[in-house]
């Protein structure tokens, strides 16, 4: 216990010190910020810093999989690369017309798409697509399956027109169908096999595909036949496998790539800037990805409601934010939705939330009171957290120095990936640090985890609850259409998940940060590294 | 042979079940998936089957030399090896070839010079070699690369046939820095093993027949020193083919240390399974060889 005592105390004043080094100020910029006319031809190369499991974005919820391959493919609609906050048509001829039951969509395709093997597609390409997702047959994974559950059926009553027929309103249908997962499949190919797209690609997008070295390189070149008949600007792209993050560095710094697209540390991207002066463009975000303090209500004291906000209560979210923000990832303060995003809680009112409050002195006070009112003014836990340097272990590290501070006192229980998951899941921790990330504002999935454990938060809620309350809550937020009141009630559920119950809170929000290559232009970062993918608006500047 | 083989596989096949984790729950991580869909999946890659029932599937598949699919990308090992072999061969031959021609002449050199200026610093070069990690040395190149040429190894292999310069243009400098730490042991074997032959009666006849120096320590004394320094390069040699794995994070290279390292990260059982299994192979077959190797040398081995 001395031991892990003093290597805490060495590793936070690392922290500290790291905090007061002055870092070289860098001004994010954007390559290509005026109106400049794009040129046609190059070669993209990216770093993309995983593997894809399989080729099918259907079934897999990593980004590894989208960042080479989504060039291949179209969506029903797609997030507007030069608006990242807005929906666009892409296969769709026009946006939908939603009966006045809100319960029946309908959607008019183009009739000038066609897959890379020359076929034409239609209707029957997207109702075998959705089918696919929505209501997969047997021995089939489909990982959003759960997001479709408003989803009675799906109709193709003509060649160019597909018919979405929901069992209720659902304020999330019209996100969810410009989900960047939802690849247009050829309904020829999938009645061939089921699993056809798993290892082989055949879409509709921007570019073929030429070759995949695995663990190296996958690449793709530029569709004569795509139906937006100006784009792609790029000749072709390549995406090199990189998972050491110094490599992943290098690479860019050596020419070898021209960006990544999920995002570097502050570190890095200081590295970048000193080394590449003047050929680095940064662009910067808030980021829909989190890390949240599950207290585990199963286990005593944390089933008390007082030890658990008590607990939230002692950090102080702001100032660590400030702190963390010039080592890792980490930065913006937000409740259970992006801070800056259209659902989060304005600040005036976050702060009166328990653990959002400026006054940390104040807040500590009360959360010292709290644990000596639970009978436990001395609590020592353990924290379950992933082996992970980016951001979770000095997070990690700055939690236990706020909660040392009103007298608890932590030891951190760091695993690899694999036993770190298997323990959140099988309930084996005191307080765990559990992640989000998501790829797009939607209550409805920034929310999932914070239904009960036994009902529809299984698997997904790791502190243990069950509140039929706090599902209600979140069930009528998704039916309620009217966005002022929905946010309303998403205010109302997260002072109730945060403060009132304190069943499981965030740490401050990741914070996107992409350095690369200013010749790359026509790619506008968003708060997530899932969407703008394609590639069709990417072009490079002759140098 | 094959009861090491047996042995290797059993123990690898244990240990992977003891380590806690779950390749599924790994997958589909942040994602939210449902319980079912994470259920039904173990249930199609075998992983609800009891362990004995797993066990005797992936033996019956190796003794047909079928070492399984990959439970992570659903390809066959076999595929996912050999992508990365010709990387992990090439290099650990380039390394051996670097480590050789260098090791050997200084070896020798030190030896011959023993206690003299020339001793004194191809030790002190050579305990470099044992002291600074072959990663770290890899570190220092590309930085040195980048600070003074801008420059760093290309991303992609090219096979020596198809592209030698672009091969070369990444493969050397990793060889450099595993070949400089592989050629440190090396040198220090030949430099020992050199010096114990040079006091031998049979030289010292040699001398006393008037045979010239040159002849002396090249025939008489460089061939009969050869039996351990040969042991360490081929053993080396074994090791490198799936053993650089910092080094190959580090130059971001394709071969079979850092396919391990994903296997292991993933909880890809057969995937694991078959890399050590064909490590080990590696590691006897090279054995078996330097066992003949020594008959070649020292013909006293095939009278015994």
């Amino acid at each position: 216990m001395r031991s892990m005592g003093l290597r805490l105390a060495v590793v936070t004043s690392l922290i500290l010190a790291a905090c007061g080094q002055a870092s070289t100020p860098v001004a994010p910029t954007t390559a290509g910020t005026t109106a400049e006319q794009p040129k046609p031809g190059g070669i993209l190369t990216f770093v993309v810093n995983a593997e894809p499991p399989s080729f099918d974005a259907h079934r897999e919820t990593t980004f590894a999989v989208l960042h080479p391959a989504s060039p291949h493919y179209s969506l029903l609609y797609k997030y507007d690369p030069n608006d990242l906050t807005k929906i666009t048509t892409d296969v769709a001829a026009a946006m939908p017309e939603v009966s006045a039951d809100k319960l029946t969509w309908t959607i008019k395709l183009r009739t000038d798409v066609k897959f890379h093997d020359g076929a034409l597609m239609t209707s029957e390409d997207v109702l075998a697509t959705y089918n696919k997702i929505i209501f997969p047959p047997q021995g089939v994974v489909s990982a959003r399956q759960g997001a479709y559950a408003a989803v009675d059926g799906i109709q193709a009553p003509s060649k160019d027109t597909v018919v979405f027929k929901l069992k209720y309103p659902s304020a999330s249908f019209m996100s969810n169908l410009a989900s960047p997962w939802n690849w247009i499949y050829s309904a020829a190919r999938l009645k061939e096999d089921i699993k056809y797209y798993e290892k082989k690609v055949d879409g509709t997008g921007p570019f073929t595909f030429v070759n995949y070295t695995k663990g190296s390189v996958w690449e793709g070149k530029k569709n004569p036949d795509y139906f937006q008949k100006d784009r792609p600007y790029l000749d072709g792209y390549k995406a090199f496998f990189i998972t050491d993050a110094t490599a992943e560095v290098n690479a860019i710094k050596g020419k070898q790539a021209m960006i990544e697209f999920r995002g570097f540390t502050p570190q890095q991207r200081d590295d970048l800037s000193r080394a590449l002066p003047n050929d680095l463009a940064i662009q910067e975000a808030p980021w829909i990805c989190v890390n949240y303090i599950v207290p585990n209500a199963k286990r005593k004291p944390f089933d008390n409601p007082d030890v658990r906000r008590a607990l939230t209560l002692a950090i102080d979210r702001w100032t660590i934010g400030d702190a963390l923000s010039k080592i890792t990832i980490v930065k913006d303060v937000g409740g259970l939705m992006r801070p800056k995003g259209p659902f989060a809680m304005p600040d005036a009112d976050l702060v009166k939330v328990a653990g959002f409050s400026k006054d940390g002195k104040a807040a500590k006070d009360q959360a010292k009171a709290l644990l000596t009112k639970a009978g436990v003014p001395t609590l020592t836990f353990k924290l379950l957290n992933r082996n992970l340097q980016t951001p979770y272990e000095p997070i990690a590290v700055a939690l236990i120095n706020e909660w040392k501070a009103v007298g608890i006192t932590v030891t951190q229980d760091v695993k690899e990936s694999s036993p770190y998951l298997a323990d959140l899941a099988a309930g084996n921790f005191d307080v765990g640090l559990d992640f989000n990330c998501d790829f797009l504002d939607e209550p409805d999935l920034q929310l999932a985890k914070f239904y009960s454990a036994s009902k529809l938060g299984k698997g997904l809620n790791r502190a243990g609850y069950d509140d039929t309350k706090l599902d209600s809550m979140i069930d009528a937020q998704s039916r309620e259409t009217d966005a002022a009141k929905r946010k309303a009630m998403v205010g109302d559920i997260e002072r109730y998940a945060m403060d009132e119950m304190a069943y499981q809170y965030p740490a401050p929000w990741w914070f996107r940060i992409i350095p690369y290559n200013n010749a790359v232009r026509g790619w506008k970062i968003g708060s997530n590294h899932y969407t703008n993918q394609d590639l069709t608006t990417v072009w490079l500047a002759q140098k | 042979m094959l009861p090491t083989l047996l042995g290797v596989a059993i123990l690898t096949f244990v240990v992977m079940r003891l380590v806690p984790g779950d390749i599924v729950e790994l997958r589909y991580a942040g994602g939210s998936v449902a319980p079912e869909v994470i259920a039904r999946e173990r249930h199609q890659l075998g992983l609800d089957k009891p362990i004995a029932a797993q066990f005797a599937d992936w033996m019956g598949g190796v003794v047909t030399l079928d070492f399984g699919t990959s439970l992570w990308t659903n390809r066959p090992v076999v595929e996912e090896v050999q992508i990365r072999f010709g990387l992990s061969l090439e290099l650990a031959l380039l390394a051996t070839i670097l480590a050789v021609a260098l090791a050997v002449p200084l070896g020798v050199i030190a030896a011959v010079r023993q206690d003299t200026w020339v001793d004194y610093a191809i030790r002190i070069f050579s305990i470099g070699g044992l002291a600074m990690p072959s990663f770290w040395i890899g570190i220092l190149t590309i930085l040195a690369l980048l600070t003074l040429f801008h420059w760093s190894p290309p991303l992609e292999f090219a096979p020596i046939w198809k592209d030698p310069v672009a091969n070369l243009a990444q493969l050397i400098w990793p060889a450099i820095a595993v070949g400089y730490r592989y050629s440190a042991v090396s040198m220090r074997m030949t430099r020992s093993s050199v010096l114990e032959v040079l006091r031998e009666d049979y030289i010292r006849t040699a001398r006393a027949k008037g045979a010239s120096e040159r002849l002396v320590v090249v025939r008489h004394a460089l061939r009969n020193s050869l039996l351990p320094v040969v042991t360490v390069i081929s053993l080396e040699f074994a090791f490198l083919i799936g053993g650089l794995v910092v080094t190959e994070q580090v130059f971001n290279l394709n071969g079979l240390g850092h396919l391990l390292v994903d296997a292991v990260a993933h909880r890809d059982y057969t995937l694991i399974q078959a890399l050590v299994l064909i490590m080990a192979m590696i590691f006897v077959v090279i054995n078996f060889l330097v066992d003949m190797l020594y008959v070649v040398l020292d013909p006293r081995v095939r009278y015994a």
